[in-house]
C-alpha cells in the first residue's frame, strides 16, 4: 500500500481526533495529506508517538486520539504496547506504518523484513484488537471501527518506501503551541487574560 | 522519618502534588518511592501509570500536558539515565514542563556499584540541557521546593528535576 494514499484516506475520516505522528516519513506524509490543527509532529524522541498519544488519551478521555508510528520506531519501544494494554484507554487508536525498513537512514532492513510480526507482537502484549489491513479499503474500515468502538486498538499497514511528499516546518515550539490551541489547552497570545 | 506533625516526606509529596493539581503519576518502580507509589495507586485523585522505561514515561507525561493534565514522573537515579534523548528532543525542544521526581541512589551508603556511577549522570545531564535541578534533603523543604518547582515548570514551560536525597528518605542501605 502507498503510505501517502493511506494518510489521505485517514485524514478523510477524521473529525476532532488528536493525531500524533512519529518521526520521519510517518509524520511527513501525515502533514502532506493535509495539515490539521489537531496534528502533532515529532522531531526526535524516536519511539514515543504511542506514549505521547497515551498521555493525550488519558488527559482528554472524551476525544479520540490516534498515534501513528513506523516499524523502526515501534521496535525501539515495544514496551509501550504492554503499558497501553494495561492502561487500556478506550479512546486510543494505534497505526503502524510498516515498510520493513529504516527508510530515513538509508533503507536498512528492520526486524519486520526478517519476519517480526508487529501486529502479533501487539496482540501478545495484550492489545486484543490488533489487525493487519489487507488493502486501503480494509485500512479505512478498520480505522473507522477503531474510532467508533471501545479501544485500544492497533492497525498495521504494510506500506511502500516512496519518499514523503512534503514535510512540516521544524519548529517544535510552534508545533506544540498550535496543537495545544487546537485541543483547547492553551490560549492564543492575543487571548491571554490571566495576570501571572 | 516523620516530622513533628507526624507526616512523613512521602505524605508531604502526595499533599503537594494534589495541591498543585498534579493528577497523573507515571512511574518506573523504585523501593525508596514505595510510599509515594502506594499513595498514588490508592488515591482516586490520581491516575497512576507504570511505564516500562523512563523515556516512555517522558512521552506519556508530555502527551498528558498537551492534553491539559499535569503529571509527575517518578523514578530512581539510574532510570534518569534512560531519559536524555526524550528530555532533549521532546520536553526541552517543545517546551513541555515534565516534572521529574527522582529518588537518589548511589550516595551515602550505597551498596551497589552499578548505582553509584549511574547516579552521577543526573546533575551533568540537567546542566547540559538547561533543566533546573534541585536536591531535597530536609523534610521542611519538601512542600516548598516541590510546589514551587511545579509552579515554575508550568509558568515557564520548562521541565524540572527534583532529587530526593537519602538525607530525606533514609535511602536504601545494605545491612553491612
Amino acid at each position: 500500500m502507498r503510505r501517502i494514499e493511506l494518510m489521505h484516506r485517514l485524514v478523510a475520516v477524521l473529525h476532532e481526533e488528536a493525531v500524533v505522528g512519529g518521526i520521519g516519513n510517518t509524520n511527513f506524509d501525515l502533514f502532506s495529506a493535509g495539515h490539521r490543527p489537531q496534528n502533532f509532529y515529532m522531531l526526535g524522541s524516536m519511539g514515543l508517538a504511542f506514549p505521547i498519544a497515551l498521555g493525550l488519551a488519558l488527559a482528554q478521555p472524551q476525544r479520540g486520539v490516534v498515534g501513528i508510528e513506523g516499524d523502526g520506531s515501534l521496535l525501539m519501544n515495544l514496551g509501550c504496547l504492554a503499558t497501553i494494554a494495561t492502561v487500556a484507554p478506550p479512546n486510543l487508536t494505534l497505526l503502524v506504518m510498516d515498510n520493513a525498513s529504516y527508510q530515513i537512514t538509508g533503507g536498512q532492513p528492520t526486524a519486520s523484513a526478517a519476519g517480526t510480526d508487529l501486529v502479533a507482537v501487539a496482540r501478545g502484549a495484550g492489545i486484543a484488537r490488533s489487525d493487519w489491513a489487507q488493502d486501503p479499503d480494509d485500512f479505512v474500515r478498520l480505522v473507522e471501527n477503531a474510532l467508533r468502538e471501545t479501544g485500544p486498538s492497533l492497525i498495521g499497514a504494510r506500506i511502500d518506501d516512496a519518499p514523503a511528499a512534503g514535510q512540516p516546518a521544524r519548529d517544535p515550539a510552534q508545533i506544540r503551541d498550535r496543537f495545544m490551541q487546537a485541543l483547547g489547552t492553551r490560549k492564543d497570545f492575543g487571548a491571554q487574560v490571566d495576570n501571572e | 522519618m516523620p516530622s513533628p506533625s507526624g507526616k512523613a516526606w512521602s505524605d508531604v509529596v502526595l499533599e503537594t502534588l494534589k495541591a498543585n493539581d498534579v493528577r497523573l503519576a507515571v512511574y518506573v518502580p523504585d523501593k525508596i518511592l514505595i510510599p509515594v507509589l502506594d499513595g498514588v495507586r490508592a488515591d482516586p485523585f490520581f491516575t497512576a501509570v507504570c511505564a516500562t522505561r523512563e523515556e516512555e514515561a517522558v512521552g506519556i507525561c508530555a502527551g498528558a500536558w498537551m492534553g491539559g493534565m499535569r503529571s509527575v514522573l517518578l523514578m530512581q537515579t539510574s532510570g534518569f539515565g534512560n531519559t536524555p534523548n526524550a528530555l532533549a528532543s521532546l520536553a526541552v525542544a517543545y517546551q513541555i514542563p515534565v516534572v521529574l521526581l527522582i529518588s537518589e541512589r548511589g550516595t551515602l551508603g550505597e551498596f551497589n556499584a552499578g548505582q553509584v556511577w549511574s547516579s552521577r549522570v543526573v546533575a551533568p545531564v540537567c546542566a547540559a540541557l538547561g533543566i533546573t535541578h534541585q536536591v531535597i534533603e530536609r523534610l521542611e523543604d519538601v512542600a516548598f521546593i516541590l510546589g514551587h518547582s511545579i509552579k515554575q515548570a508550568v509558568a515557564t514551560q520548562s521541565p524540572a528535576a527534583l532529587v530526593l536525597s537519602p538525607l530525606l528518605t533514609a535511602g536504601k542501605v545494605f545491612a553491612a
